[in-house]
């Protein structure tokens, strides 16, 4: 690989995409006080000591961040993947089998598609107990569905190439004709399309924590966080604006990294373009 | 001594690729090619796939495709250098000055406007005329390019009408700004051969009654010689030979000229009759989603190391007929029986050794292989699959098998991006021959490929089926082809079988109206072809 050839927006995409990696694996050491220490004053202005100041309750509004970070990131990523993993395989399955089976699954999950997903989320997160891991099942299933789509109508383009019908012609299983024939071509829509569902994820999951049903208290994640000192603003105290801020850059920096990738991996050995 | 018309001097043209995996390179296509063009004379620009003959015939558009640029020497039209027109000049000259049509007519058509609308736009544009008065002039166009009703043949839609009909609409289109050159790009190709000829000899009247000047561009020589007064041969964006389409055709001066005029000369002695057949395929119909029926009792049997050439158009059910024998299409009748056993009508229900000995070879080699997966890949998956070889067996089979089809082992870790057409087309044969099959189904395999390269192909193949004792069911529309290999002869037309036997008496007369319509409509390599052809069948036609 050259490094050279890698644009400045993917520099800057790859940097701070890293840097929020780097912080949210580190967040113990990383962060300069303790996740629910209460150091300072209640919205207190930034410092020296603590750079962004204090929150709602006084608690080092920095160090909560780098600790949300952690949070939001990996639940976020946890549903992707559940969603890919599901989705994708549901998706070729569907695409190389057809018949009823290719019917039934599209069918159910234009019935979800229908109902809008974070209403869908809210019903379900209301019933059963909110703790991290029902978050991350209906987050990753209620992704599912649009990956299930992206992956079906890949593979139903793919399905009708020659080389598809050719290893159907050799007598090839549908585990083969999946995995080897259809998957390694599918790749670069679906890698760019996780980077997308990745940040789709981290808005969804800030959005249900600042409606109350996401991440509880009192562990912290961005949209909590600004559940949490939304207030302030009406006093011009801007304690919201960062972890709104870092959800944005979070994902405008996520977005240049599957850009460049699906660049790169387009004409990768010459593959199919388009 | 005539007006000269265009004037290229020199003419360099380059382009950016960015070659997999390494950084853009800039490339030359077109190497210094100069030629001029009088008025009212037809240049014929002919070379193989990458011989630049687009790329120069564009140039008097001053258009370059997707990253094509011209860097050096001039254009001139009409006295003028046209590389320095600018825009607004561009837009002059083209439509007005220059016209262009283009290989396919139905892509090159807006699907949602008339004909009408279409083929006096640049007039129009260009103030040339007022619309009555254009109408009426693409009406005089449409009556002497043979269109039906030419009174109405504008209120169609593309659709409405059929491929050669809108290639000829083209013409008109780019003829109805009285323009003094046309550009014709591959104006047939895309084209059955019975409709080939119908538009080849409408363009070519419509030429002389004109006086238009032309660049006729094409890779097949025998067409352009019946267009041409000139012929220019081009090999990799360098200029081979130049003379008269006389003089090209009948004393070419350069090796690869001469090449390509005695292209397609491959001889086939037609083998012997040799008992039971490894394929029979018996009263077969069929049809898709039960409406339309494509295939109508249709009945022929291969015998083992034999070649049988199904021949016919496109819809003729050619391509049909192997989808239902490997099991793709399961047929409404008949019966196909497969060395000695019957083959279930279903893919699904078909054994190991059934597929194992009926292979398939593409007519896209590009779509024919995974673009993710390496030659050794390709080629070993079928042996791994069908005998279970591993490592090092695989590995040596595979080197056996590259060596067969005259590649070295230096290919074997390539991508198919990485191969030229005629070796993509190779490696698809060795995929076909690593499962040691008894019958191989070629459908139109050298139709994408540029003639020699074709040749090259065709010979490989009679020279493996001479080792392998392997029988080819071949498919192409081809007749060269079909003189070239086959043994015998199945010519379908819409869905029937209208003549089958060996190829010496399929290929001899007395012959049915269809058999002597498609083998009278092959372009043969001398001049005057064309008009001999018509007449031809004119005489025929007042005859009945």
């Amino acid at each position: 690989m050259n490094w050279r050839r890698i644009p400045a927006s993917a520099w800057l995409g790859l940097v701070l995409t890293f840097a929020f990696i780097f912080v949210a694996v580190f967040a113990p050491w990383v962060a300069p006080y303790g996740l629910n220490e209460t150091v300072t004053d209640v919205w207190a202005p930034p410092s020296a000591e603590y750079w962004l100041g204090g929150d709602n309750l006084g608690r080092d509004l920095l160090s909560r961040m780098i600790y949300g970070a952690r949070t939001t990131m990996l639940i976020a990523a946890l549903a992707s993947a559940l969603a890919f993993l599901s989705g994708s395989v549901l998706g070729f399955l569907a695409a190389v089998a057809g018949g009823w089976l290719d019917q039934g699954l599209s069918r159910l999950v234009d019935l979800i598609m229908a109902i809008p997903s974070l209403i869908l989320a809210l019903v379900v997160l209301s019933v059963v107990p909110a703790d991290v891991g029902t978050l991350i099942l209906v987050m990753g299933l209620v992704e599912s569905t649009r990956v299930f789509r992206l992956a079906r109508a890949v593979a139903v383009d793919i399905g009708v190439m020659d080389f598809v019908e050719a290893s159907r012609l050799r007598g090839e299983g549908t585990r083969w004709i999946i995995f080897r024939e259809i998957l390694p071509n599918a790749l670069s829509p679906l890698v760019a399309e996780f980077g997308l569902r990745f940040i789709f994820a981290v808005l969804f999951l800030s959005s249900l924590s600042f409606l109350g049903l996401g991440v509880q208290p009192p562990a912290a994640d961005w949209g909590g966080m600004v559940r949490e000192n939304k207030d302030g603003i009406v006093f011009g105290i801007g304690a919201a604006l960062y972890p709104a801020g870092a959800i944005a850059v979070l994902a405008i920096s996520v977005n240049l990294v599957a850009d460049w990738i699906l660049n790169r991996t387009t004409d990768l050995k010459g593959g199919r373009s388009g | 001594m005539a007006e000269t018309l265009l004037d290229i001097r020199d003419l360099k043209i380059g382009a950016t690729v960015i070659p997999p995996g390494e950084d853009p390179q800039d490339i030359t296509i077109v190497h210094g090619v100069s030629f001029t063009l009088e008025k009212g004379r037809v240049l014929g620009l002919i070379g193989e796939s990458g011989a630049g003959k687009s790329t120069i015939g564009l140039s008097p558009l001053g258009y370059g495709r997707g990253g094509v640029r011209i860097t050096g020497g001039e254009v001139i039209l009409n006295g003028r250098d046209i590389l320095k027109a600018g825009p607004g000049g561009l837009r002059r000259i083209r439509g007005r000055e220059v016209a262009y049509v283009a290989q396919s007519a139905a892509a090159a058509f807006n699907p949602a406007q008339k004909l009408m609308e279409q083929v006096i736009e640049t007039t129009l544009r260009h103030k040339l005329a007022s619309r009555a008065e254009a109408e009426a002039r693409a009406k005089r166009l449409f009556a002497r390019l043979g269109l039906p009703k030419p009174e109405t043949f504008g209120d169609r839609y593309p659709h409405q009408v059929s491929g050669g009909q809108l290639q000829r609409a083209m013409t008109a289109m780019a003829l109805c700004p009285e323009p003094d050159l046309i550009i014709f790009d591959e104006p047939t190709t895309a084209l059955d051969v019975t409709t080939q000829i119908d538009v080849l000899a409408a363009i070519k009247e419509a030429i002389r009654d004109t006086g238009v000047a032309a660049l006729y561009i094409t890779h097949d020589l025998a067409v352009v010689a019946q267009v041409s007064d000139e012929i220019m041969v081009l090999r990799q964006g360098r200029m081979v030979e130049h003379g008269t389409t006389d003089q090209i055709i009948n004393a070419p001066r350069e090796e690869y000229t001469r090449a390509l005029v005695s292209v397609r000369s491959i001889e086939h002695e037609e083998k012997a009759p040799s008992g039971a057949p490894v394929l029979d395929v018996t009263g077969i119909t069929a049809s898709y989603a039960g409406s339309v029926k494509v295939l109508k009792d249709v009945s022929v049997s291969i015998e083992p190391g034999h070649t049988l050439a199904v021949v016919g158009e496109s819809g003729s059910g050619k391509s049909t007929l192997a989808r239902v024998i490997t099991g793709l299409l399961p047929p409404e009748a008949g019966a196909i029986t497969f060395d000695g056993r019957t083959l279930s009508p279903a893919l699904p229900q078909r054994s190991r050794d059934d597929l194992r000995e009926l292979q398939m070879i593409y007519q896209m080699a590009d779509t024919a292989m995974n673009p993710r997966q390496t030659v050794r890949t390709i080629i070993g998956r079928p042996l791994e699959f069908y005998f279970g070889l591993r490592g090092k067996a695989k590995e040596a089979r595979i080197r056996e098998l590259l060596e067969q089809i005259e590649m070295g082992d230096g290919f074997i870790d390539r991508y198919p991006a990485e191969l030229s057409g005629g070796q993509k087309q190779r490696v698809c044969i060795a995929r076909a021959l690593a499962a040691k099959p008894k019958l191989i189904i070629c459908d139109e395999v050298t139709s994408a490929l540029d003639p020699l390269v074709a040749d090259g192909i065709l010979k490989l193949l009679l020279e493996l089926q001479a080792k392998e004792k392997v029988a080819y069911l071949f498919i192409t529309h081809d007749i060269a082809t079909v003189r070239a290999i086959a043994d015998e002869i199945a010519v379908m037309y819409r869905g029937e079988l209208v003549r089958y036997g060996p190829k010496s008496k399929v290929l001899a007369p007395p012959f049915d109206a269809y058999t002597e319509l498609l083998l009278s409509s092959v372009p043969e390599m001398h001049l005057g072809w064309l008009e001999e052809a018509i007449s031809r069948r004119r005489m025929a036609s007042s005859g009945n």
